[in-house]
């Protein structure tokens, strides 16, 4: 009989949980703020804090007044004086209530202190589109915090990377910004070991392979892991690079998968201009010119606000074909002589 | 308004030092920009100088402070080192923020200057985090956040000022109204009479004061501190003064009536602080005039600093954005 601990599966949900509640236990600095998050309040809309609460108590599994920007401001107030603060900004479109405060404070205050001070916050947040939930709670609108320096951004693909990238997140000297997908929090995967650390900044090759490259984050990514099995059965090597940080950018991983395969295809849900997509492709080309064998394409959602009708909405969103045909174009396009 | 007894002959002395220093520093300054001897964005606290000795009297050095861009009397008063404050404002590498943040960003948490915002309303919401952290380490830190009246009518503040009271944490809101918020008159902006009222509307101590009477504004600064570091939670408290040099050094301030001006100026709260020591007999007119020489002499130490002070190396634009390494 194999061991229980190897068969072990467990959600995102769980995943984010699990993080939360050892940063919790190993660290007297870690503090979580958030609406709804303690135990009274039901452990959070979407019950990833659920029981924190009790086990830790309400003075550092805190539900907050609905105020973002005071939220994110106490956060960056209780890590200027040594804490580790956690805040739960309950969907992506309300982050845009404390711009303010995680663009102008958060992301600058260690470069504009001259090092002095440091805001090692993460922020939680969680969105994305196919729920229904149309123009302000779907939107992935993590370009804009990557356009920012000083902040990190960060997007799991699996159970076992968000709980290794949130652990991360929580002890790393800079805020981070932790985007959760909607759709898939239910999805399992394999349970990562105790303790499980990812590195920030550093890309994944989650499938190797050597005819061409697709390169994403979150759900897409996912995506392109099952089109990338379906093609192998036609002889196609899909290489498939998970960014796991948005930003910075590992511009070094993606460049060792891209002047391999010679192909490049980028996947995102977010709007497909100026988004991370043409970043990654702008990269690519500005290093590897004369090797690439095709143009290097992107798969994104349309430039509109998110709708809610089923048929509108799904009009929004990249299409998993979408990113098969974006493969097959490009192993068709001529490679130069 | 507060009761004016109670602050010892020491303790005007002690505001009436502070407060000097910042006049001092201010003319310097300005002499300096105006002359072309220094570019900087400077917004001047001439006029505001007593509140700003009168509350930091009553901090610890480890006490926070938040402040705002208009915040160098607030800082002097928190006991900034010169010589780090002049060489920041010349955009120096010796300057606190290694010359990234400039006279509208000075940190320097050695003395508890943990933030200088250059965003009005931005600091209420941080200092209630400096002051979380404080309430849950139980380390005995007050948070002093400062900001003016024009603060009072953005979201941060209302938001903030929830929060702190929600959790009583250990914070003073110290709003300076000094009666205009950018060009725009007080009134003109505000629909009540006094800052401090909006204190009721979150089940807070609200409390206004003349913030250029030093003794008023020692003891409700005492007070609104002492009730803090005790577990009282935050008080509001609104300083009334005023604003001489316009809102930017350079604002012509024609919004200002000459028939106002006049008034306030014949209120000026540093004579008026210079008589109440000299009264009391903590130091002679001879003994005030050797600490403005000794206040002098080491203004013009860092204003020599930051003269010979190198500009940062070009190679600092890739440091401090992440605690490690730079950017790809």
């Amino acid at each position: 009989m194999n061991t229980a601990a190897a068969q072990a599966t467990l959600s995102f949900t769980d995943a984010y949980r699990l993080a939360l509640d050892e940063a919790l236990e190993s660290d007297p600095n870690v503090l979580l703020l958030g609406e709804d998050i303690g135990d009274k309040e039901g452990g959070g809309v979407f019950k990833v804090t659920k029981g924190l609460s009790t086990k830790y108590g309400a003075h550092r599994v805190r539900t907050t007044p609905i105020s973002e920007q005071a939220i994110v401001g106490a956060a960056v107030g209780a890590a200027l004086a040594g804490m580790r603060p956690v805040a739960e900004i309950m969907l992506m479109n309300f982050v845009t209530v404390a711009m303010d405060q995680i663009v102008n404070h958060a992301a600058k205050l260690r470069f504009m202190s001259g090092g002095q001070t440091s805001v090692p916050i993460t922020i939680r947040t969680r969105t994305g589109a196919g729920a229904g939930t149309a123009g302000q709670h779907s939107d992935m609108l993590e370009a804009w915090f990557a356009h920012t320096a000083g902040i990190k951004v960060v997007v799991p693909s699996t159970p076992a990377d968000a709980k290794g990238l949130l652990s991360s997140c929580i002890f790393d000297d800079d805020p981070c910004l932790f985007i959760e997908d909607s759709l898939t929090r239910a999805a399992t995967g394999p349970a990562p070991p105790p303790g499980h650390r990812l590195p920030l900044g550093k890309a994944h090759v989650a499938r190797s392979g050597s005819d061409v490259s697709v390169i994403g984050y979150g759900r897409p990514l996912r995506d392109s892991l099952v089109i990338a099995e379906r093609l192998a059965q036609e002889g196609i090597k899909v290489e498939v690079v998970d960014l796991r940080t948005v930003s910075p950018l590992d511009t070094d991983g993606i460049l060792k998968s891209v002047a391999k395969t010679r192909r490049a295809v980028v996947v995102h849900e977010a709007p497909r201009s100026f988004g991370v997509g043409a970043e990654v492709a702008a990269r690519i080309q500005e290093h590897l010119y004369g090797q690439l064998a095709a143009p290097v394409l992107r798969v994104a959602s349309r430039d509109v606000t998110v709708p809610f009708a089923k048929v509108l909405e799904q009009e929004y969103l990249y299409k998993p074909t979408a990113i098969e045909a974006a493969i097959r174009r490009t192993l068709e396009a001529k490679a130069p002589r | 308004m507060s009761t004016t007894q109670g602050v010892s002959p020491r303790t005007l002395l002690e505001i009436y030092r502070s407060a000097l220093l910042i006049q001092l520093f201010d003319e310097r300054m300005r002499s300096l920009i105006s002359t072309g001897r220094m570019a900087a964005v400077y917004y001047s606290p001439r006029g505001q100088e007593i509140l700003a000795a009168a509350m930091g009297v009553n901090l610890t050095p480890t006490d926070y402070l938040v402040t705002t861009y208009r915040g160098v009397h607030d800082q002097l008063a928190k006991g900034m080192p010169l010589k780090l404050l002049v060489a920041e404002y010349a955009g120096k590498a010796s300057g606190a923020c290694k010359g990234k943040g400039g006279a509208m960003h000075i940190t320097y948490p050695a003395a508890g200057i943990m933030v200088t915002t250059g965003v009005v309303g931005s600091g209420l919401p941080i200092a209630n985090g400096l002051a979380l952290a404080s309430q849950l380490k139980q380390d005995g830190r007050v948070t002093l956040c400062n900001f003016g009246d024009g603060a009072s009518n953005i979201g941060a503040f209302h938001e903030a000022l929830n929060m702190a009271s929600l959790w009583k944490l250990p914070v003073v809101f110290l709003c300076q109204n000094n009666r205009f918020a950018e060009c725009t008159r007080y009134e003109d902006g505000t629909t009540v009479a006094h800052v401090a009222e909006r204190a009721a509307s979150y089940g807070m101590r609200g409390v206004t004061v003349d913030g250029n009477d030093a003794r008023a504004m020692c003891l409700a600064s005492r007070e609104a501190v002492e009730r803090a570091r005790s577990g009282g939670g935050p008080t509001l408290l609104e300083a009334v003064t005023f604003r001489f040099m316009g809102h930017y050094f350079g604002d012509p301030g024609a919004y200002i009536p000459k028939e106002e001006y006049a008034a306030a100026l014949a209120r000026d709260p540093m004579p008026a602080c210079k008589a109440l020591v000299l009264e009391t007999g903590a130091a002679s007119e001879a003994g005030l005039e050797a600490m403005a020489r000794g206040i002098n002499a080491e203004i013009d130490g860092a204003i020599q600093f930051a003269q010979d002070s190198s500009p940062p190396d070009p190679s600092e634009i890739e440091r401090d954005i992440y605690a490690t390494g730079a950017p790809a």
